[in-house]
């Protein structure tokens, strides 16, 4: 008897917890069926939160020609296989996997249901029905890189940096490129937290670095504690993949955010017209990817009126850091006068451009 | 290394360790009665969506201090009626406490991430802030950093040299002695614990009060384990909780500063000296004792009355 109390109590525990989990429904009459696979929660206000903004934008675009359906908090492997398999099965036409480690989960299904489109961010694998889709975050951190440079009264630039990926490593170097083209003398300081998300230990990098004299502190975590440190202790900082304005509105410069909508609608209508191919698109700062919502008023009118102009020379190719000649933090030549590396090039970057004091960890 | 800096560091520690500190002495004392709960995350959690809320709404710090440890209380209430009631396995109650704990405040929370408050400050003690190095660790620091140390000395006290601490002692060790002496078994391990509930809420809100003001979906990264682990190699002692806490704190800025300094040791490496130098330092004061088991010898083990 007791036991059986029990179990109904944990039951209730269980739904309780599940509640958090819900997957909303949106009803029409034969809608295309969209589904989309978090990592983290949509509550976290950078990643899974801009793709369900993303995903938002869709609907307000379709309205009823549309139905998604959501799963938060998926976690990356055997897991992922499940829920991805279960969007199929549910008829979903097609499917957005939007986390690296989804990658081999996504090639599973994407075989099993060849009528279903599946589309993977941030990855690499393609088939017929397999594409992938990634966004140019080096773009805005060049332009928060030039806007650092000029704001560092110190001349000391802090990074916060999840994990020695090539994208982290990549969007390291660009600030490194921009700090050295528009202010020689400002050192970047890189601290590693090994984590994408955890607020205090972010805040705690933040303050570690301010005690060392750092004015201006870039992140690639996910929360805003960073911000809110720089703000109580009137430093700069740069908002990460979703407008930070709220959480220091004297600190915060700008934000680099990743823009999702526009993707996810033009392929949700390629599907619809029964134009959707597989292919692997980067998209950035031209096609509406990359934005930088707006500039802190205390940035001065010249600074801005600069940084627009580097967006604008982003858009229409003029400006592009990783052109040679570019060397390494050891001094080999990596890129010689004349070449630039590709999107393919980046993918794999794993060296320091020239300039940064620190080694990759290893 | 300046003088600053080590300053700064030794404040840092003393803040970063200071959530740890009290989920671990509310740990402590709930241990000691006998009952292993490892609902610590999820209840930190209720006690940070909680005391955010409750702080957003009304404007007021106390106040939502207080609603955290009443979150924190009623969260571990749930495990003590499951428990001791029902007399349910306390490894699997305490992990559902902390699955239920997770979804239910971002679920309750959801409206309210991003929403900016003013955190708790931090008080400067006339004078002696300006001691050289151990001024700003001991006297620059929040209301609530002061509170965490006058619990362990309430905590340490209690578990020492008082009475009621001994019958605390004598429940978690043998329940059916104690039971048989004519001690209230029921009464004292509920009573222990909701403390660790209303610790581990209170801990909770330091971080979405003071530590970093913002609500964020499972903010508390893993603390409550920690905290718990601190415990466990602190082998159930007040004042080596507190030198765990600190250390552990101490550990996690070191290894912040120090690449910011530029020393190429691998972030890797200096990220699991938390954890490594904790458990050594740990280890190493445990080794000396004698054979005894430190543990509360029915420490996990649900208790009957009338058998």
């Amino acid at each position: 008897m007791k036991r059986r109390q029990f179990h109904k109590l944990l039951a209730g525990v269980v739904a309780g917890a599940m509640l958090g989990l819900s997957v909303p429904a949106v009803h029409a009459e034969e809608p295309l069926k969209v589904g989309f696979v978090y990592v983290g929660p949509i509550g976290d206000h950078g990643w899974s939160y801009q793709h369900d903004q993303g995903r938002l934008s869709a609907e307000a675009h379709f309205g009823d020609k549309i139905k998604t359906t959501y799963v938060e908090n998926v976690a990356e492997g055997a897991d992922a296989e499940r829920v991805i398999r279960n969007l199929a099965k549910a008829g979903n036409d097609i499917i957005f996997t939007t986390s690296f480690g989804f990658m081999n989960p996504t090639v599973k299904v994407a075989k099993q249901f060849p009528n279903v489109k599946f589309e993977h961010a941030t990855g690499y694998k393609l088939s017929d029905n397999l594409g992938t889709y990634v966004s140019k975050t080096y773009e805005g951190r060049y332009v928060a890189g030039y806007v650092a440079s000029q704001m560092t009264k110190t001349n000391k630039i802090g990074y916060i940096a999840s994990f020695p990926i090539p994208e982290v490593i990549r969007d390291i170097n660009t600030v490194q490129l921009a700090l050295a083209k528009y202010n020689p003398n400002a050192e970047l300081k890189i601290v590693w937290v090994n984590t994408w998300f955890d607020p205090g230990k972010e805040a705690d990098a933040a303050n570690a670095m301010m005690d060392q004299g750092v004015d201006v502190i870039l992140q690639h975590t996910d929360s805003p504690a960073a911000m809110q440190a720089a703000e109580r202790r009137g430093a700069f900082a740069v908002g990460q993949a979703s407008d930070m304005t709220h959480f220091g509105p004297k600190a915060h410069l700008l934000s680099v955010v990743d823009e999702w909508g526009p993707h996810y609608i033009n392929r949700i209508q390629a599907v619809m017209d029964g134009s959707w191919k597989s292919s692997a698109m980067v998209e950035g700062m031209k096609e509406g990817a990359i934005v930088i919502p707006g500039f802190n008023e205390s940035i001065p009118a010249d600074v801005t009126a600069k940084a627009k102009e580097l967006i604008a020379g982003i858009k229409d190719g003029s400006v592009y850091p990783f052109t040679g000649p570019l060397k390494d933090n050891k001094g080999e030549m990596k890129v010689p006068e004349g070449t630039k590396l590709t999107f393919a090039d980046l993918e794999k970057m794993d060296w320091y451009v020239e300039g940064i004091k620190a080694e990759i960890p290893k | 290394m300046d003088i600053d800096l080590i300053t700064n560091i030794l404040y840092a520690m003393v803040r970063t360790g200071t959530p740890l500190l009290i989920v671990a002495l509310g740990e402590l004392i709930c241990e000691k009665s006998g009952v292993l709960n490892l609902g610590q995350e999820g209840m930190m959690l209720m006690g940070a969506v909680v005391g955010f809320i409750v702080t957003l709404s009304t404007g007021s710090l106390t106040l939502g201090f207080l609603a955290a440890i009443l979150a924190g209380i009623l969260m571990s209430l749930i495990f003590g009626v499951i428990t001791m009631e029902l007399s349910a396995n306390q490894v699997a109650t305490g992990l559902a406490l902390t699955i239920f704990g997770t979804g239910l405040s971002a679920f309750i929370g959801t409206n309210y991430v991003g929403k900016p408050i003013t955190g708790l400050e931090p008080i400067d003690i006339p004078v002696l802030t300006d001691l050289p190095i151990i001024g700003r660790m001991l006297f620059g620091q929040d209301l609530l950093v002061y509170l965490s140390l006058a619990l362990f000395g309430g905590v340490y006290w209690f578990i020492n040299h008082s009475r009621p601490g001994l019958i605390l002692k004598a429940v978690g060790e043998n329940p059916h002695s104690a039971n048989a002496i004519g001690l209230p078994v029921f009464k004292v391990r509920y009573l222990a614990i909701l403390f660790g509930g209303a610790m581990a809420g209170l801990a909770g809100s330091y971080l979405s009060l003071a530590y970093t003001p913002l609500w964020m979906e499972n903010m508390s990264a893993g603390r409550g384990w920690i905290a718990l682990a601190l415990v466990v190699f602190a082998s159930w002692k007040a004042e080596r909780v507190l030198l765990g806490a600190w250390l552990f704190g101490l550990a996690s800025i070191l290894h912040l500063v120090f690449q910011g300094m530029g020393f190429s040791v691998s972030p890797n490496l200096l990220a699991t000296l938390p954890y490594l130098a904790t458990i050594a330092v740990l280890v190493i004061l445990s080794s000396n004792q004698n054979s005894r088991l430190v543990a509360p010898i029915s420490l996990g083990k649900p208790f009957y009355a009338k058998t």
